[in-house]
């Protein structure tokens, strides 16, 4: 087992949590919860230690799903805590405020969340695709036994490594990356793909505090890239991890390749489309995507909350900093020329 | 289309461009009395996807709901129907007047198309899934109750921030294998990725309640 496997399960989030002050009724006001989160786990699982800290000073009548939110932004619930923590701050806050509200769930912007429940089933749902994704089929995710199920939720739910790996690897989900560490890049030479999300937002300007870069208040500042990053097994040893955010993001960092279609294709459809009322739309957005590409600048790449050097082997960060449902997340900051 | 991603049913990114471009140019031509399907950038201009927003989704006295075309406002209300089997556009109880988005969208990781839709009233307050089911032709409620090839689940749109219904990818390319594999000649012309989209909506619209016009069918 990893070492670095071992530091990211036991990774945790202190967190500072108090109730919304509409949902206050008691006097003096309760004080915060103050509780470790995981960085692999999610916030709705935390529910059942912060209810219990907060029930007497609720208003009467049956609560809503229970949501938080940083600064007024309500938060996605199934995304892992330690991601969350990484992208909205980008001077890490310890510990790290939030509020939790148990009314007004925002329906029209947050997805239902049924507890417990619903994050499994999130969870499932992205172990699946993320063994689409390296084997082509979900065949070992669906065939998990009922007891292989739990037993795998439940590590997950209880930061049980040893548990978690021992269910894990019946599923044979090891990745390209694998054959690198472990082969010292000899024999079989494998393309491959590995599961990616890809958290981005961009700076027009330099700063050079943490502190001073711009807060986001809205998801809409994100962009959200659930892209696989394709490994061809020439480049094993070689491929960085600056070569696999690059690889993702072909709009910014067209590749050197020939294989670039991507770019001029998009040209194209936007030449074919009947012209309406939204052409000229179109005409507009394709002149602002062409950004000056030598530009743009990755400021920041942040995973499971260290800044690894860009050169390192992308292999040895999918080794050791995927979560447990296979995924790698990736917050990236990106410096994009203004546009005029 | 690599003949590898052709036998599993599956396409690149590209391809979905290619797909996308094509089956444009074919339903605004041949359904020229309907709104045009879109392509849309995502706001980051990273990815596209095909939009066709504020359809009809109208309840008749006989027979059951059926998206039609025009939406309100932008067309007229009198149409000339179009190739299509059954009704056409009934005038409908105006205090129940439901409209619906539809957006094709790319899925990477499952390499196939994903449909995600909404539905909403004329004050532009979401419906739930019950009440869009009432809406939907029962050919559609089958169709969605025959869970071997759909499943709907609530769940963020890819680009938009917000919840929209998802008809789930897997599957996709099980019946996509079928579909193109059922046709030898099909398969020998070549021009299978242009097609992809009009074949897989000819499935997927149905769920829906999504009817593609018999001309683009022919196609096929």
């Amino acid at each position: 087992m990893e070492e670095a496997q071992k530091y990211v399960w036991e990774g945790a989030i202190p967190l500072q949590i108090h109730l919304h002050e509409s949902e206050v009724t008691t006097l003096p006001t309760p004080p915060s919860a103050l509780i470790l989160a995981p960085r692999i786990g999610y916030l709705p699982l935390l529910v059942p230690q912060i209810k219990p800290h907060f029930s007497n000073a609720l208003p009467p009548g049956s609560p809503d799903t229970v949501w938080f939110d940083y600064n007024g932004l309500p938060l996605k619930w199934y995304i892992p805590t330690g991601v969350l923590f990484d992208l909205l701050c980008a001077e890490p806050e310890r510990p790290w405020n939030l509020t939790v509200h148990f009314r007004g769930y925002p329906s029209n912007i947050l997805v239902p969340c049924e507890g417990e429940d619903s994050v499994k089933w999130s969870f499932i749902n992205s172990l699946k695709e993320a063994a689409y994704i390296i084997n082509g089929n979900c065949k070992n995710v669906m065939n998990m036994s009922q007891p292989d199920q739990v037993e795998l939720w439940r590590s997950v739910l209880n930061g049980n490594l040893e548990a978690y790996v021992r269910i894990s690897s019946k599923l044979r989900l090891g990745t390209v990356g694998d054959e690198y560490t472990d082969g010292g890049g000899q024999g079989q030479v494998k393309t491959g793909r590995v599961p990616v999300r890809l958290y981005v937002w961009s700076v027009s300007e330099d700063f050079d505090d943490l502190e001073d870069a711009p807060q986001i208040d809205s998801w809409d500042k994100i962009s959200y890239i659930n892209r696989p990053v394709e490994i061809h097994g020439e480049e094993g040893n070689y491929f960085t991890l600056q070569d696999a955010v690059k690889s993702i993001l072909p709009e910014y960092f067209p590749n050197k390749s020939s294989t670039n279609e991507e770019s001029s294709r998009d040209e194209d459809e936007n030449e074919q489309t009947v012209p309406s009322e939204e052409g000229e739309k179109y005409l507009s957005e394709n002149v602002e995507s062409c950004y000056p590409t030598h530009n743009v600048e990755i400021k920041l790449v942040r995973i499971q909350g260290i800044e690894p050097k860009m050169e390192i082997p992308f292999s040895w960060v999918v080794k050791n900093l995927t979560n447990p449902e296979h995924y790698l997340h990736i917050c990236v900051c990106l410096k994009v020329p203004q546009v005029l | 289309m690599g003949t590898k991603e052709e036998a599993r049913g599956t396409l690149s990114s590209t391809d979905f461009g290619v797909a996308a471009s094509a089956f444009i140019l074919s339903w605004n031509t041949i359904c020229s009395s309907f709104p045009p399907w879109t392509w849309v950038l995502s706001h980051h201009q990273v990815e596209g996807y095909l939009s066709l927003e504020n359809i009809l989704l109208s309840s008749t006295q006989e027979e059951h709901g059926e998206l039609s075309c025009p939406g309100p406002g932008k067309h007229s209300h009198q149409e000339d129907p179009i190739d299509v089997d059954d009704a056409t556009l009934v005038h409908t109880n105006p205090c129940k007047v439901h409209y619906c988005d539809l957006h094709i969208i790319y899925c990477n990781s499952y390499r196939v198309p994903v449909l995600y839709f909404r539905a909403y009233d004329s004050d532009g307050e979401p419906l739930g899934f019950d009440e869009i089911e009432k809406d939907l032709p029962a050919y559609s409620k089958k169709a969605l109750s025959d869970s071997k090839w759909t499943f709907i689940t609530q769940e963020e749109h890819p680009y938009l921030n917000r919840p929209w219904y998802k008809l789930h990818p897997c599957g996709t390319s099980e019946w996509m294998k079928l579909l193109f594999h059922a046709d030898d000649a099909l398969a020998k012309t070549g021009v299978t990725i242009e097609l992809y989209l009009v074949a897989w909506l000819s499935v997927v619209g149905h769920v829906v309640g999504l009817r593609i016009p018999l001309e683009m069918m022919k196609q096929l």
